[in-house]
Parts: C-alpha cells; structure tokens; sequence
C-alpha cells in the first residue's frame, strides 16, 4: 500500500475521506465510497509483467541538475558493457526527459508490437523508454498534471515490452511526489532492490537529499547507498583541485555517517562528462582514463554486489 | 457572476517576476536569491515567493533557516532576512517542523498551498516579487500562473545552464510560457564558466554559449551569463554577511546588468 501524505487516515479505516486531511485528495471519493481498499488492478499486472525483470533499481535525488540522468545513463552503459546482461532504462522524468539526449537517442520512435510498446534498442542488450520518444518536437512541453504523469508511469511499467531482463533502472525526476510515490506503489508487489540516491556536496543539495531519505523510509524502500557527483573540479590546465560546489557541512560523506546509510562514491566534476552527454556518448568509453571513470566503474560494481546479494526472485522483501 | 479580483494581499506588490526553468539544479533558487540582492542593491523593496514544495532551497541561502511565520491581521507575515526589512520572504521550509522532513504530496494538495501562498501572504509594499519555482511544467507551475494571472505579473526570467541537455528542457520550458500566455523577459544564462582559483584559467565547466543560441532561435532576449562563484556560494552557506560580500562577487557585475534590464523594463513612477 501506498504511503500517503501526512495523516492520511489510511483507505481502510472509518475515517477514510472524511478526515481533515483528505481535503484537496485526489482519493477523497474513493475512499469516501469505501472502494479505496481494494488495490489498483494495474499492481498485480505489473507485478506479472516484472517477473521477467531480475533487478529493479531506481535513481532518486531530492535535487534537480545534480546528475541523476547522468548516472542513470552511465550505470546503464556500465552493467551493458557485459554482452551477457540484459539492461533496460526508464525515464520517468515526464516533464524534463533528458535521456533520450544523453543516449543519443534523440528522434527515436517508440514502436507497437502484438505485446506492449517496444523500447527503443541502443545496442542489442540495452533497451531505453523515456516520454522523449513520445513527443513529435524538441520544443513540446509535457503540461500535465500529476494525475495524468502517474498514467503514463503506469503505462511503461505495465505496457512495454521489456523481454527477459537482468537490470531495470528507473530515472526520476527531482522531489518527493506524483511520479515518485506512482512508481514506488506501481512497483511494490514486484520488490524494488532498492534505490541508489544522488548528491552534490553542497549542503542546499544536502538538505533536499535528507528529505529524499526520509521519502524512503516512508514508502519502506531499501536505499543501496549515496553517490556524490561532481565532488570536486580538476582544472584542465593546472591539473589541481578546487572545489566549486563546496562542502560546507562535510559533504555525503558525514550525511551518510549521520545517517548509516552507505556512501558508494565520489565522483569528481570532469568537463568532458558534460560534452560526452551532450553528444550522447557514454562517458566510460570516451575517457577511459579519467579519475570519473574509475570512480564510476567502482560505483557500479558496489551495485552490482548489492543486487546479487538480495534473495533470490519470489522473495518479496518489501511490504513485510 | 465571479467579482472583479481583489488585490488583497498582492495590493501592494508593483511587479511580480516569475523564475522559470525546465531543468533542475541550473540555479534557479541562487538566480533568485542573488537578483533579490541586486535589486537591494539597486534600492528596491523585494518579496521572495520560493513555491518549490518539495525541495525549498532559498531559506537556507538566505540564512533564514529555522524562522517561523507569524500570522498576522491580514494573514501570514513574511519573514524578513535584513535588518532593514528589504528583503522579505515567503517558503514552505517556514512550515515544516522538521527540516529533514520530506513533503510527499501529490499536485492538489500542492496547488492548495499555492493557492493559499499566493492570496494569504501580507507582503505589503513591495517593488519587486519574485516567485521561484521547482524544475518542470507540471502542477506548481500551472497553480501559480493561475492564481497570478489576475496580478498581471510583468514575466518570467528564464534560467539554463549552456549545455545542450539544460537547453532542451529549457526549450520545452519557452514552449510552455507561450501556452499559458506568460511572457518571457528573458533568457539567463547560469553557472557560464569557472576561475581556477590557482591558475586563473577560465574553464567552461558546462560547456559555454548554449543559453546566448537558445535565446536567439527562440527568438527572446538574452539578459547574460552568470558565471559560477564558489566564493558566493560559500558565502550563502556559510552564513556570511553575503549582502556585504555580493559586490565583490564575480557574479555581481552580471547579476547587476540583469537587474538593471529588470528594471528598464517597468518605467519609474507608475504608481
């Protein structure tokens, strides 16, 4: 069940639609009517479709433009490096979808076949689903409102094809609402490994992503660790260290202390991830050599062992 | 048989600018909060509306943290974050009891408190209201332009970063102000380039020029390019006096040239 704002009375009590709090709800009627027990039948197909899916990861950040999409992308071309590894990414960013420019997908189509939307393919073993594919212009604007984002959320997990797959990583907008209680609910019978959560050092970053965890704890959704990106700028020139989002309040790294949450690495800021996304190339490949890279290919292998470390599929860790 | 609209509390309020972006983390919080101390700056009477529910940033920069928000005759009362009231400032950071507490709400409830942030506020006189955003075109965005329209605000300033992943997001931002019927002021370009403070050698950390091409083939007028100041950014977070250290900031001379724009744009002595 959905963990609903503040003193929500809960769908099944007595109280349901009629508390203080249900004013301005969008489930005021429906729980009113007493249907609200009954769960969404869309829960159940999408726990039916995701048996294919091993692994369910999703990126989350309190923040905006700390580099979600980024590292969404890069852990997808990352773990697709292996031939044997089946990945798939899902842009759930309805109103700023970034992936498919990072992928280099821009101006893909999605396709219909006889079993659901089909992703779009970037290589043989990494398939890719973003609202990008949806919209015929560059210029359009996604206006919707919450009720109509989380629609279309139910839609990719419950109508795209994602075939046999090993790793599903979902990309999020920033915040705390619609998409990301749509997707934690949509996907609660289907167990999420867990989400991995992204920083800057800044402590305004800080603050956003604090309440990103409590989220977490609220929906009871597992958190892998925390990634600090663009920790720290290497001028080209002099090769020496600034810092240019600096960390006051210690950075990630006493966040997590503070919270015994795990820190799963710092990435450093290189002005050619920028360029590399911009042209929609994967980063790893075009700067092997650069302290970013490393940094990245550790985080990934961190996650890897994370998810093959989680029971075995049938398990339902979450909702216990 | 709708009345003609009360001004109420935004009466006294001359112009209302609203602070726009697509894309997330390109600084619309910092532009805000740094065109706020221009305008100061410039002798202007400012009100920062931060309508970002879910991620509130601009108590923090302002050093506003952990202040409350009184109710008062004719409804809630700003907080003010000089001594000499020039800045006031409205946010939900002000309501929560916790600050690590996460505001998990779905849009009407959020458009319930815009609503209400947008009628309830006793701003009192103010030149300047800026009205800061979260990323994306989505319910925040059309609760605020709707409860604004009556208020006739003068536009939107419109923030990227140059690389072309922010523009794109903010190319769908222009589209959306041109559905809404909100004009756009202008285009400013954040976060332009960065000073190594050892060697001097200016990087384009985020690539450069992205904001000045956008502005051109959407055919807005571009208002400049803000460049990355760690020092500023430090300063806000430390908790400095940054409105003694924001003339010295590299960030000032753009951030002034903006303001100044802002200004031409509402000719003197209306009122």
């Amino acid at each position: 069940m959905e963990e609903v704002p503040h003193d929500c009375p809960g769908a099944d009590s007595a109280q349901a639609g009629r508390g203080a709090s249900c004013q301005g709800c969008p489930n005021q009627r429906l729980c009113a009517s007493g249907a609200g027990a009954a769960a969404d039948p869309a829960i159940e197909e999408i726990k039916e479709k995701m048996k294919t899916v091993k692994h369910k990861i999703l990126v989350l950040s309190g923040k905006g433009g700390v580099g979600k999409s980024t590292f969404s992308a890069h852990l997808a071309h990352g773990l697709a490096e292996d031939e044997n590894t089946q990945v798939a990414l899902l842009d759930i960013d309805i109103c700023g979808p970034s992936i498919p420019k990072i992928m280099g997908l821009e101006g893909e189509q999605v396709h219909q076949s006889g079993s659901g939307w089909s992703p779009v393919f970037l290589e043989d073993n990494l398939g890719v689903m973003s609202v990008g594919f949806l919209l015929s212009s560059p210029d359009d604007a996604v206006i919707w409102r919450g009720p109509k984002k989380n629609g279309m959320i139910k839609q990719f997990l419950r109508d795209v094809d994602w075939g046999e797959v090993d790793y599903l990583i979902v990309d999020t907008p920033p915040g705390t609402s619609d998409e990301h209680l749509s997707v934690v609910q949509y996907l609660a019978a289907a167990h999420i490994d867990g989400a991995v959560i992204i920083t800057t050092p800044q402590e305004v970053s800080l603050q956003d992503v604090r309440k990103e965890i409590s989220f977490c704890h609220k929906v009871k959704l597992p958190i892998i660790g925390v990634v600090e990106n663009m920790s720290g700028f290497i001028c080209p020139k002099c090769q020496k260290e600034s810092q240019i989002f600096p960390p006051t309040t210690g950075g990630a790294e006493a966040m997590c202390q503070d919270l015994k949450i795990p820190l799963l690495g710092k990435v450093p800021l290189d002005p050619r991830i920028g360029k590399s996304c911009d042209k929609g190339q994967s980063f790893l490949v075009e700067a092997p050599d650069s302290p970013a890279t490393v940094a990245y290919r550790s985080i990934i292998q961190r996650i890897q062992e994370f998810c093959s470390q989680r029971l075995p599929e049938g398990e339902n860790l979450v909702g216990s | 048989m709708e009345a003609a609209v009360e001004p109420g509390n935004l009466a006294g309020v001359r112009h209302i600018v609203l602070v726009l972006s697509g894309k997330g983390g390109v600084g619309k919080s910092t532009i805000s909060t740094e065109l706020a101390l221009a305008l100061r700056h410039a002798g202007k009477k400012v009100g920062i509306l931060d309508v970002d529910l879910c991620g509130p940033s601009i108590p923090r920069m302002l050093r506003a943290q952990g202040r409350a928000v009184h109710q008062g005759d004719s409804g809630w009362v700003p907080v003010f974050v000089d001594r000499e009231q020039s800045i006031s400032l409205m946010s939900v950071g002000f309501l929560l009891e916790q600050p690590d507490e996460a505001v998990v709400w779905r849009g009407p409830k959020k458009n319930a408190l815009i609503k209400q942030f947008v009628s309830d506020v006793a701003w009192g006189q103010l030149d300047y209201l800026l009205v800061d955003t979260p990323p994306g075109t989505s319910d925040e965005h059309m609760a605020v332009v709707d409860a604004l329209r009556p208020h006739s605000p003068l536009g939107a300033l419109v923030v990227t970063t140059p690389q072309a992943v922010s523009v794109g997001d903010v190319r769908r931002e222009l589209t959306f102000c041109r559905k809404v019927g909100l004009r756009v002021i202008g285009l400013v370009e954040n976060m332009s380039g960065f000073v190594c403070p050892h060697c001097s050698e200016c990087t384009n950390v985020f690539s450069k020029g992205g904001g000045e091409e956008l502005a051109r083939h959407a055919g807005v007028p571009f208002l400049g390019s803000v460049p990355l100041d760690p020092e500023l950014t430090r300063s806000l977070e430390d908790g400095r006096d940054f409105i003694q250290d924001f003339p010295d900031s590299p960030a000032f001379p753009a951030l002034s040239s903006i303001a100044q724009k802002i200004l031409s744009e509402t000719p003197a002595g209306l009122s």
